[in-house]
């Protein structure tokens, strides 16, 4: 059964076409990757499930929902959990706080409640911390629970922002290019993670990733954005032999399976 | 006619702000930080004169005045960024507009030291007489004032555009690092806006001082020239005279019009007007981040 | 050095992270509570006007340092508070509750202000709430019925509980006041950092696009750090006219709110320590000029301002952090003594890169 749908949705910028006439479906407790040169448009899709862009036309839904009655801030209450292709964390505060952030949809007690921390506020926080902590165990972040951000390594930043997500609690996770710029080992980490968040937290994922190696591992579906528009859509095997991919990549540039070799970021 | 003189009037008032706002547009453009002293460094330019023409001090001639005055403040705007702002290099927008305000308090207290907390009168030769056409008066100060802000803005204009100095100072605001990678000595490029910064500063400054008394205080004039410069839009020089216009023609037409107590209003007012429904100035740009 | 095993969750939850904590906090009550009797009034005097700037201080900390909204406007803020303040008295309600009143209503125009200034970044929401506190000046002529104009009020006599709060008969009653008010305002202050709505200003503050993305309506967020921000300094500016006596149109200009910026950013932006410590210096200070210059026998007008903008350019410079921030230093080198190395805290070094397109 699918959970998100994206229906005919098409973006401009000015006079480019970001993305057109993208149809797309991810099933509950699949994992997808979107995969397709620099410039594709795949972050774009994101940012438009996300509400940041709003496409020209289209529809997207999510659950039966139409996401685009909704703003930026109201995709978290649905269950949309998000990372970002260049971190993008809370500088100047721990990774503890940085995780509870991802708490915020969770919060039910009010403004008066929040200034004299009354009982639900401090039995809220119990809770919180206990989810929290719970996201902590399994990515094993313990040794940085109370560091400061702005002095962690950049393998470190990219398992935070995939905990603070994961502490949203969310149905569908969006991974923007997870394995960019991280070393074989944690490649491999990373790889653990996602089989994990999908068997055992039953959490759909929806991912964009360079890493033809990773995205074949753990990837249920794969669909290969190029200017915009669908190329193929299939199994990993079957979109990596597809001729339009194969045209694309080694047509646009021949460079970028070396590029995707080394994790390139944009 | 009554009009029309309130008009010139104001013209030539907005053409001093316009002058100041080109000064923060300036540095603006070209190092990305806002510096709030550019109405103390007009004020600072305008005393320097004072101190070089005027009989109790040197009594230097007024011709001889203006480009020593113009070197000193140039010399002071590179200085300032090598001694201080350039310790923030990359440092947030907002440290710096504190910092730049303290620098305007303390350029403030340095020139009630120097030249006292009275209000001085600048010899100059552009305050003599007045010149009238079909009933309305204009005196040779005003005049002044609008065909050097004129001339100004063009060659600053230009200077951006074509020069190959000016395109480096767009570029080094936009991304520093790429800059440096693209062999830009960002550093020096800086200094020099800077530097470029203290002379229009002084230019303002010798002509608001031909206009009329000067304090040390006069320096707070740049508040309404930063509010001029947002008026007509951040990061453009012709915007920025514009807005310097618009806000100089507004208030001699507000203390006309309006009752008393609510004509210095006016220029904020529309400041604030501007920013709610065009919060990018009226020669807006737009931008929206990318993730 | 000390070790501190957390054993449940409430640790980090609670006002003090462990008993040591506890207790010098404690002492430190004590000394203040004291400290009628040990110091004489013109002291307490003095005392009592860095709590009232902290006070001010702590509210504009909430929205520069923990929000990271820069405001240059709340001296407006604090001029509504004590105007508002003053007419509810006169109205006839008990002081405490026309003070409370004064900044319930402040917040809610602080907050109802915030929403066109919402829009707006960094140093366009700074000349926004410029204009804002240039403004109050005028209006405040111009609202000369509910203003007094340019004649301004006298502070009404001021009872609590029977007691009457007199600075000239009676300065230590003021001095409880007004710790009672720092104390109640840094309470709050304390429990919003540990609450949600404590970490959604951090959030916004650092990524407002990832704010976002977790479910933090960003709008709403800083209407909110503006709506208390604006409540406190309410409180602060009540104190500031009751306790001067009389005030008027000029009382709360915009210097004022520059004052106050320059406070929390010597005392350490993003701390509550920060703002008193600021508020130290910045009611200090002149006694401190004034001393100096009956000593040298000089006199140099002006030389505050001045001595206050090069003490503000040096803080910039060579600590951001600020006072408390210089404080947190020599802890952390004395309590890893001698292992502490310089390059511990080095800054990194970063590049500006806009979000300009042109």
């Amino acid at each position: 059964m699918s959970l998100l749908d994206l229906n005919g949705v098409t973006l401009k910028f000015g006079g480019v076409t970001a993305v057109n006439n993208l149809s797309m479906s991810v099933n509950e407790g699949e994992v997808f990757a979107l995969v397709g040169p620099n410039g594709a448009g795949k972050s774009t899709v994101f940012n438009m499930i996300s509400r940041f862009y709003r496409p020209v036309r289209g529809k997207i839904s999510f659950d039966g929902e139409n996401l685009l009655n909704h703003r930026a801030h109201e995709i978290a209450n649905l269950g949309i959990a998000r990372t970002f292709q260049n971190i993008e964390l809370f500088e100047r505060a721990t990774v503890l706080e940085n995780l509870l952030v991802g708490r915020h949809r969770h919060r039910k007690s009010s403004l008066p409640e929040q200034m004299f921390f009354m009982g639900r506020v401090r039995q809220e926080e119990r809770e919180h911390r206990l989810a929290v902590e719970e996201v902590i165990e399994f990515l094993d972040l313990q040794a940085y629970r109370d560091k400061m951000i702005a002095g962690l390594p950049y393998g470190v930043r990219k398992v935070v922002e995939l905990a603070r997500a994961l502490a949203t609690k969310p149905r569908l996770l969006l991974l923007d290019e997870p394995a960019s710029g991280l070393s074989v080992e944690e490649t491999q980490d990373m790889r653990w993670w996602i089989d994990d968040i999908r068997r055992q937290m039953g959490i759909t994922v929806l991912m964009v990733e360079h890493d033809m190696g990773l995205v074949s591992k753990v990837c249920d579906r794969v669909l290969a954005l190029a200017d915009g528009a669908k190329l193929a859509e299939g199994t990993p095997a079957e979109v990596q032999s597809h001729p339009a991919v194969i045209e694309a990549y080694l047509g646009t540039s021949a460079i970028s399976k070396t590029a995707n070799a080394k994790g390139e970021r944009v | 006619m009554d009009v029309l003189q309130l008009l010139l009037s104001g013209l030539a008032n907005g053409c001093v702000y316009g002058l100041v706002a080109l000064g923060f547009v300036l540095i603006y453009k070209a190092t990305e930080a806002v510096n709030f002293a550019q109405g103390d460094f007009m004020m600072l330019g305008a005393f320097i004169m004072v101190g070089l023409v005027n009989p109790q001090f040197m009594g230097l001639n007024f011709w001889l005045a203006v480009p020593i005055a113009l070197i000193l403040m140039a010399t002071l705007g590179y200085l300032l960024d090598l001694l201080v702002l350039r310790h923030m290099f990359g440092q947030s927008q907002t440290a710096v507009v504190i910092l730049t305000i303290a620098l305007g308090f303390v350029i403030r207290f340095i020139a009630g030291v120097i030249w006292g907390h009275e209000p001085q009168n600048l010899h100059s030769p552009l305050a003599l007489g007045d010149v009238r056409f079909g009933g309305v008066v204009l005196s040779m100060a005003d005049i002044a004032v609008i065909v050097v802000t004129v001339i100004m803005t063009m060659l600053l204009w230009q200077f951006f555009q074509r020069t190959k100095l000016g395109l480096a100072m767009q570029a080094a605001s936009q991304n520093q690092m790429a800059a440096y990678y693209m062999g830009i000595p960002v550093k020096r490029v800086q200094g020099a806006v800077w530097a470029l910064a203290g002379v229009v500063a002084c230019v303002a400054g010798i002509l608001y001082a031909s206009k009329g008394t000067l304090d040390i205080s006069s320096g707070f004039i740049g508040i309404k020239a930063f509010a001029a410069a947002v008026i007509g839009g951040f990061g453009s020089l012709p915007g920025a005279l514009m807005g310097g216009l618009i806000v100089g023609i507004i208030e001699p037409f507000a203390a006309r019009y309006l009752p008393a107590g609510y004509s210095q209003i006016a220029p904020y007012a529309l400041l604030i007007i501007v920013l709610v429904f065009r919060p990018h100035g009226l020669f807006a740009q737009v931008r929206v981040k990318k993730v | 050095m000390r070790f501190h095993f957390k054993t449940s969750y409430d640790h980090d939850i609670r006002l003090f992270p462990d008993w040591y904590k506890f207790s010098l906090y404690a002492v430190l009550l004590l000394i203040l509570l004291a400290l009628p009797w040990i110091i004489d009034s013109f002291y307490l005097g003095e005392v009592t006007n860095v709590l009232i700037w902290s006070v001010a201080g702590l509210g504009l900390m909430l929205l520069t340092g923990q929000t990271g909204q820069v405001s240059l406007g709340h001296s407006a803020f604090m001029a509504l508070g004590a105007y508002t303040c003053v007419n509810f008295m006169e109205a006839g309600l008990p002081f405490l509750a026309a003070f409370l009143l004064a900044g319930v209503v402040t917040g809610i125009i602080g907050a109802l202000v915030a929403i066109p200034a919402l829009k707006l970044h960094g140093v366009y929401l700074s000349i926004f709430t410029l204009a804002l506190a240039i403004l109050a000046d005028d209006f405040i002529v111009i609202l000369e019925p509910w203003t007094g104009g340019v004649n301004g009020y006298f502070a009404p006599e001021i009872w609590v509980f029977g007691i009457e709060i007199n600075r000239w008969a009676a300065p230590e009653t003021w001095y409880f006041l007004t710790l009672g008010t720092a104390l109640f305002v840094t309470l709050i202050y304390r429990n919003l950092l540990r609450s949600p709505l404590g970490r959604a200003f951090a959030a916004v503050r650092d990524s407002e696009i990832s704010a976002q993305a977790m479910g933090v309506d960003v709008a709403r967020t800083k209407t909110m750090a503006f709506g208390l921000s604006c409540a406190f300094a309410g409180l602060g500016g009540a104190l500031m006219g009751l306790f001067a006596g009389a005030f008027n149109n000029e009382t709360f200009n915009f210097l004022i709110s520059i004052q106050l910026l320059m406070m929390i950013i010597i005392g350490g932006l993003g701390f509550i320590h920060g703002a008193f410590l600021g508020a130290i210096v910045i009611a200090f200070l002149p006694q401190f000029l004034s001393i100096a210059t009956d000593v040298l026998h000089i006199t140099v007008p002006g030389l505050e301002t001045g001595v206050f903008g090069m003490i503000l350019i040096a803080f910039i410079l060579f600590e951001p952090m600020g006072l408390y921030g210089r404080w947190l230093k020599m802890r952390t080198w004395l309590e890893l003594f001698p292992f502490a190395r310089r390059d511990m805290f080095r800054r990194q070094k970063s590049y500006l890169k806009t979000e300009r397109l042109r």
